[in-house]
């Protein structure tokens, strides 16, 4: 195995016995990143320098340590990790994939950053996303379009597109994304790595731009499970910058991996198996289920019967929260100004030319059903729909410990196929909006293959119950061998 | 029922974006065929159902009333389009300019 291709926690083990430096690692994956970049295109912003300076002092730290026989490390000393361009950087330019944010320097760091970087993590870069994170391939990126490295003709999901092609593409050993829909899981399933979405809450949104506030989250992607419960760990708590993030006790996600889910029950929601949908894709997920019977989980059918109510609910109430969102985009405090004679003009023209298409489709879809007239009939219906998805979820999960579904209907579609017909783009993301919209936590792993794509499965759980979605996905992991398999690329 | 230009030019003015003919036209089609599809919702009966704004159960989070530094006004302005001394620059908003 190559150096750019170990897991977070094999790295660990190669630091702490000196096998490796820091510096040798991160000059691995800057290596890696430069032959494979140019085909795989993941990365917005490129932080090498950075990289390196980081690195020699996780050396230097690592061989103080030994010297004075101190043994308590930061857990991440020396792991070079890659970061969404819409978590807030210090000092480094954080774009969120728009022209509008072109030229935009933080101040601050968001919280989970500020978690990673204490500890003690290399910053490789800053990924690319859907402007900002609107998007189910990437393709609303304003700067380019990542390519999926398990064929470069095809797209990596999105919007975390980034992040999972870096990962799978062994441009970064993890990575940070963010889910307001399925934008953690869904390129995850797409690029056949491991992306888990916490509970609203259980992280801090604390410098995540916000796009929809009441669904986003951020969280890691990874090569395996063990490194997900990791990464997770560190940016999980409550903080005092993010008054929506919930001071509930952050448990050892590395003790849940027990590899024993023998006597757990396992839903399957009859509406997640839909028409249309690719059938290698079910058959690799019901093969799937059969692995978790097959290592002692109970299994039984259960509904979510407004399932088909969770695309229009999503559709409305994501654009009404980012048309709220998106005014800070005034050409005044930071970003893209037009030049005009006069304020209203100067608005109107900064963000005509500084959003892209899809960000201005849902800033006009969420500012209509928000106005005069149209609120109750579009946006509270819309949250009172909400409330029937939640029951759904809680009645079916006070039967079962975890539900389990595709991540998505397909594998990775052609770049193209999908981005003149925003309705279809949308529906990339009909298995993965739900549990936005209830708050709870889901993991998508890989499961197997068609077309000789990766197909994703998800396992989804109750509200701050991360610690069993991950138990499950580790046992199932252990059984499997899909998250060894590595994509040919050049 | 599909939106009017007039509707869409509206839109655009209380979401104050400057659109060309073309998007006016482009986002006519594509925001009916959404409205479309999400009027979905109006098959269900919600009279009895209590609106979900957020998951979360806890409100009105308290913290200590501390006095606590602010970003430094240089960082803040750091990224600012127009400045002019501590403060943000920007275009007339009355017709007449007028001198301080």
């Amino acid at each position: 195995m190559q150096v750019h291709e170990l897991t977070i926690r094999e790295a660990q083990r190669l630091l702490a016995r000196g096998e490796i430096s820091a510096v040798a690692l991160a000059e691995a994956v800057i290596d890696r990143i430069v032959a494979a970049d140019n085909d795989v295109r993941a990365y917005l912003t490129l932080t090498p320098e950075l990289a390196l300076e980081q690195a020699r002092a996780a050396d230097l730290r690592r061989a103080e340590a030994r010297r004075s026989g101190a043994d308590s490390l930061p857990p991440l000393l020396g792991i070079p990790l890659a970061i969404k361009d819409v978590l807030c950087t210090a000092g480094i330019h954080t774009t969120c994939g728009s022209r509008i944010l072109e030229d935009f320097v933080p101040p601050y760091d968001a919280t989970v950053v500020a978690r990673l970087k204490d500890a003690g993590c290399v910053m490789l870069g800053k990924t690319n996303t859907d402007e900002f994170a609107m998007g189910s391939s990437t393709e609303n990126s304003a700067y380019f379009v990542t390519h999926n490295p398990w064929d470069l003709a095809r797209v990596p999901g999105g919007s975390s597109g980034g992040s999972a092609a870096a990962v799978a593409a062994g441009e970064a050993l993890g990575a940070l994304g963010s889910d307001t829909g399925g934008s953690v899981r869904q390129p995850a399933a797409f690029c056949g790595v491991v992306g888990l979405k916490p509970t609203y809450g259980r992280v801090s949104r604390y410098g995540l731009v916000a796009f929809a506030s009441s669904l986003d989250q951020a969280g890691p992607l990874t090569r395996d499970v063990a490194d997900a419960a990791l990464l997770l760990g560190i940016i999980a708590g409550a903080d005092a910058h993010d008054s929506t993030s919930a001071a509930v006790e952050v448990p050892d996600y590395a003790a849940a991996l027990t590899g024993d889910i023998r006597g757990l029950r396992v839903g399957v929601p009859e509406e997640y198996l839909v028409p249309g949908m690719e059938p290698g894709v079910e058959a690799a997920v019901r093969q799937a289920v059969a692995q978790l019977e097959a290592l002692g989980a109970a299994v039984e059918r259960v509904s979510l019967p407004h399932t088909e109510y969770a695309l229009p609910v999503f559709y409305l109430l994501a654009p009404a929260e980012a048309s709220a969102n998106l005014a800070r985009y005034d050409g005044v405090k930071y970003g893209y100004s037009a030049p005009a004679g006069e304020l209203w003009e100067m608005y109107k023209r900064t963000r005509g030319e500084g959003f892209g298409a899809e960000v201005k489709r849902r800033i006009m879809l969420g500012t209509y059903v928000l106005s005069a007239g149209y609120y109750e009939a579009y946006y509270l219906k819309a949250q009172k729909v909400r409330t029937l998805i939640r029951q759904d979820f809680e009645r079916a999960l006070a039967r079962v410990d975890v539900l389990v579904a595709p991540t998505s209907p397909t594998v990775a579609f052609p770049i193209g196929a999908k981005s003149q017909d925003p309705l279809q783009m949308y529906l990339s993301d009909v298995l993965t909006l739900s549990l936005n919209l209830a708050g709870l936590c889901g993991i998508s792993v890989p499961c197997g293959f068609s077309q000789g794509l990766p197909v994703g499965m998800q396992i989804l759980g109750r509200a701050f119950d991360e610690a069993t979605i991950l138990r499950v996905a580790h046992a199932y992991e252990q059984a499997t061998p899909w998250h060894t398999y590595r994509p040919a690329l050049a | 029922m599909p939106l009017t230009r007039e509707q869409v030019e509206h839109i655009a003015e209380l979401a104050k974006i400057a659109l060309s003919e073309g998007e006016v036209e482009l986002y006519r089609e594509q925001l009916s065929a959404i409205l479309d599809h999400v009027a979905a919702l109006q098959r269900l009966d919600t009279e009895a159902i209590a609106p979900t704004a957020r998951v979360l159960e806890a409100s009105n989070v308290m913290r200590p009333d501390v006095a606590q530094a602010s970003l430094p006004v240089e960082d803040v302005l750091a990224n600012a389009p127009s400045r002019r001394d501590d403060a943000f620059c920007v275009p007339p908003v009355l017709e007449e300019p007028y001198e301080l």
